[in-house]
């Protein structure tokens, strides 16, 4: 090229195209959201699908999905040239667009199906902590009974009948959450690392597994500072669940991969030339070897060789951690491996992550922290483990 | 100031009342209106534009006056200009430039013989327009009368009409946050003129085409001559046709 072209940019890209549109932030909110659904889809396991192993994780899990639900449209509104006018999706959406369903698909997520499940759940020792405690807390508790007061055997079974009932609801729901934001990505047909009818199921089921290894983690973390004994069947339900969504989740976008080396239509030389060099390492080395291959082996080693619990709950917890990683790891290479290329497949362009700026690594660490925060509070506002809140 | 809450709900009447009041009445004395001047219908026209790659010489006006005449940030293009080159039969892998748009023209070429020539590029204001479809609040709108628009007192700036656009053309203003694009100067063309590119030109390379005026000689190109959009795959409508469209341009 006899041009000087910009610090980052090989080949030809159209001139507006140099600076990405969408940053770290935008992978955040995939990844959020997945978060969600997968804890969501764990805890239905149990109360829908009678899994009585992972019982010990179903309260957390709700609790973690409200947590990260809770932050997942911060990321979206810090990204926002003008984020005072978001209301304008709710007030006055338009209808042939993906994204503007977010708003409304966000609010039934978070009303309709855990809001409710929780208060549902909960409801018991709410209002036994509204009779038992004092101070500020009584009236805190007391407010969260919504004047409920009645929970008389009658009054639970009915708790119980709704509970499994919004679970029901639930179910699709999570996955209405999940597969739209997939959607939200491959329906842009102007991008071919994006566009495939296949994108809202890899999400799907990345979400599910994402979701999944957070709950397990976060279990024997949380069991662990507690200083009680894990519930090895428990963590072992959860971990063949996990190795079974991850195969799935493996093969899907497997499938993905073959499809596209095998029709290698007009984009598939860029595509490929950005895998083998600006992906490389977060897409092969990150996602594919350190953070499936490598969970999905250490999985499959628990399945097939008996360990004892020390070593289960090790391979566990490393697993856990590789899949988080790899599954953030998917949601960067689709996110900004999508902005790399040029719509005209003759150049490539670099995303630099500044740090301290509105939409630079401080934030996006503060926004991933921040579902923690909340899920403490919550933990303590609501501790999931059986009677410990009515007995305090 | 002490108000109970019947005098409070009064006076809140009263301030809504007043305030839509005074605003309508401020509109009527500024003159402000959004109306189109009266000869201009919108139903009657159907815009569109027509390139001759033939013709352009790179020269990079259409790009300077579309820049001036619209505040163009520096560093982002409304329309702009593609040199390619082409060795021989590699059509697949053309050599492409475009220093600052081509705004300032282009350095001479060393390069071994082969087919080069411009490409102008702008926003298609393509009839079933992808960054139509996907604007979250309908800010970015199809007129009647066939033009793709911005109103940037409603975009969000969410960047999702910039990912849809498969042809490079929008981009984030810097300073107002939304996004913009080439609005095909509508100030002008809805005032009887031509677009700033089109005005300044010198071989006539972009001509404004008014599809629903039978007497405009677009009608006549387009059967005389052998023409292309960019992109035809993408089934956008586009209505920029492009007379001489090498099959190497993307």
């Amino acid at each position: 090229m006899i041009q000087h072209l910009p610090h980052g940019v090989e080949g030809f890209m159209y001139p507006n195209e140099i600076e990405l549109q969408w940053s770290v932030l935008i992978v955040l909110y995939p990844y959020i959201t997945g978060l969600v659904a997968g804890a969501f889809i764990l805890a239905s396991l149990e109360r829908v699908f009678k899994v009585e192993a992972v019982k010990p994780t179903y309260r957390l899990a709700l609790l973690t999905a409200l947590a990260f639900l809770l932050v997942a449209p911060l990321p979206l509104q810090l990204h926002l040239g003008h984020p005072e006018r978001s209301i304008e999706m709710y007030l006055t959406p338009h209808r042939s667009s993906a994204m503007a369903m977010f708003g409304f698909v966000y609010l039934w997520y978070l009303m309709v199906v855990l809001l409710l499940e929780i208060w549902l759940d909960y409801r018991k020792d709410i209002v036994l902590m509204a009779q038992s405690r004092t101070g500020v807390m009584k009236w805190v508790y007391r407010a969260l009974t919504l004047g409920s007061m009645n929970i008389s055997e009658g009054a639970r079974r009915i708790d119980d009948k709704m509970g499994w009932l919004v679970t029901v609801i639930g179910i699709p729901s999570a996955f209405l959450l999940h597969g739209y934001v997939g959607f939200i990505f491959g329906s842009i047909k102007a991008n071919p690392w994006w566009s495939t009818p296949l994108m809202p199921i890899v999400f799907l089921f990345s979400a599910i597994v994402s979701g999944i290894a957070a709950v397990l983690v976060l279990y024997m973390a949380i069991t662990r500072l507690r200083r009680q004994a894990i519930d090895m069947r428990c963590v072992d339900t959860i971990a063949k669940y996990l190795f079974y969504a991850f195969l799935i989740d493996f093969s899907l976008e497997m499938l993905d991969l073959i499809h596209r080396i095998y029709e290698a239509d007009e984009s598939f030389k860029t595509l490929d030339f950005m895998v083998k060099t600006r992906l490389y390492t977060s897409q092969v080395l990150v996602q594919i070897l350190a953070g499936t291959v490598a969970p999905i082996l250490l999985l499959a080693l628990t399945q097939v060789v008996k360990l004892g619990d020390l070593a289960r709950k090790r391979v566990y917890g490393v697993a856990g951690l590789l899949t988080l990683i790899g599954i953030f790891a998917m949601r960067w290479n689709v996110v900004i491996g999508g902005q790399l290329f040029s719509k005209s497949f003759l150049g490539y362009t670099s995303y630099k992550l500044e740090f301290a700026t509105r939409e630079g690594l401080l934030p996006a660490i503060t926004l991933m922290g921040l579902p923690l925060v909340i899920l403490w509070v919550l933990l303590k506002l609501l501790p999931p483990w059986a009677g410990e809140g009515a007995k305090a | 100031m002490s108000m109970n809450r019947r005098e409070m709900l009064i006076e809140s009447g009263k301030l809504i009342v007043l305030t839509g009041a005074a605003a309508a009445a401020l509109d009527k004395l500024s003159g402000a209106t959004t109306e189109m001047p009266e000869k201009y219908r919108m139903a009657e026209h159907w815009w569109a534009m027509t390139i001759d790659i033939e013709k352009c010489i790179g020269c990079g006006n259409c790009v300077q006056a579309c820049a001036k005449e619209n505040g163009v940030p520096e560093g982002f293009f409304r329309t702009w200009v593609e040199r390619y080159y082409v060795k021989d039969w590699e059509a697949e892998h053309p050599e492409v430039d475009s220093p600052s748009g081509g705004a300032s023209g282009f350095p001479e070429s060393r390069r071994a013989p082969g087919k080069s020539f411009f490409v102008p590029k702008m926003c298609n204001h393509c009839a079933n327009s992808p960054c139509v479809q996907v604007c979250p609040v309908g800010a970015t709108f199809e007129t009647p009368d066939g033009v793709v628009l911005v109103d940037e007192k409603y975009c969000l700036g969410c960047r999702y009409c910039v990912q849809a656009c498969p042809y490079g053309c929008r981009y984030i203003h810097p300073v107002k946050g939304t996004v913009d694009k080439c609005s095909l100067c509508y100030h002008r063309i809805t005032q009887g003129l031509t677009t700033a590119c089109c005005e300044v030109c010198p071989t006539g390379a972009r001509k404004l085409a008014d599809l629903k005026n039978p007497k405009d000689p677009v009608h006549e190109f387009l059967r005389q001559n052998s023409v292309q959009v960019l992109k035809p795959q993408m089934a956008t409508g586009s209505k920029v046709y492009y007379k001489g469209l090498d099959g190497s341009v993307r």
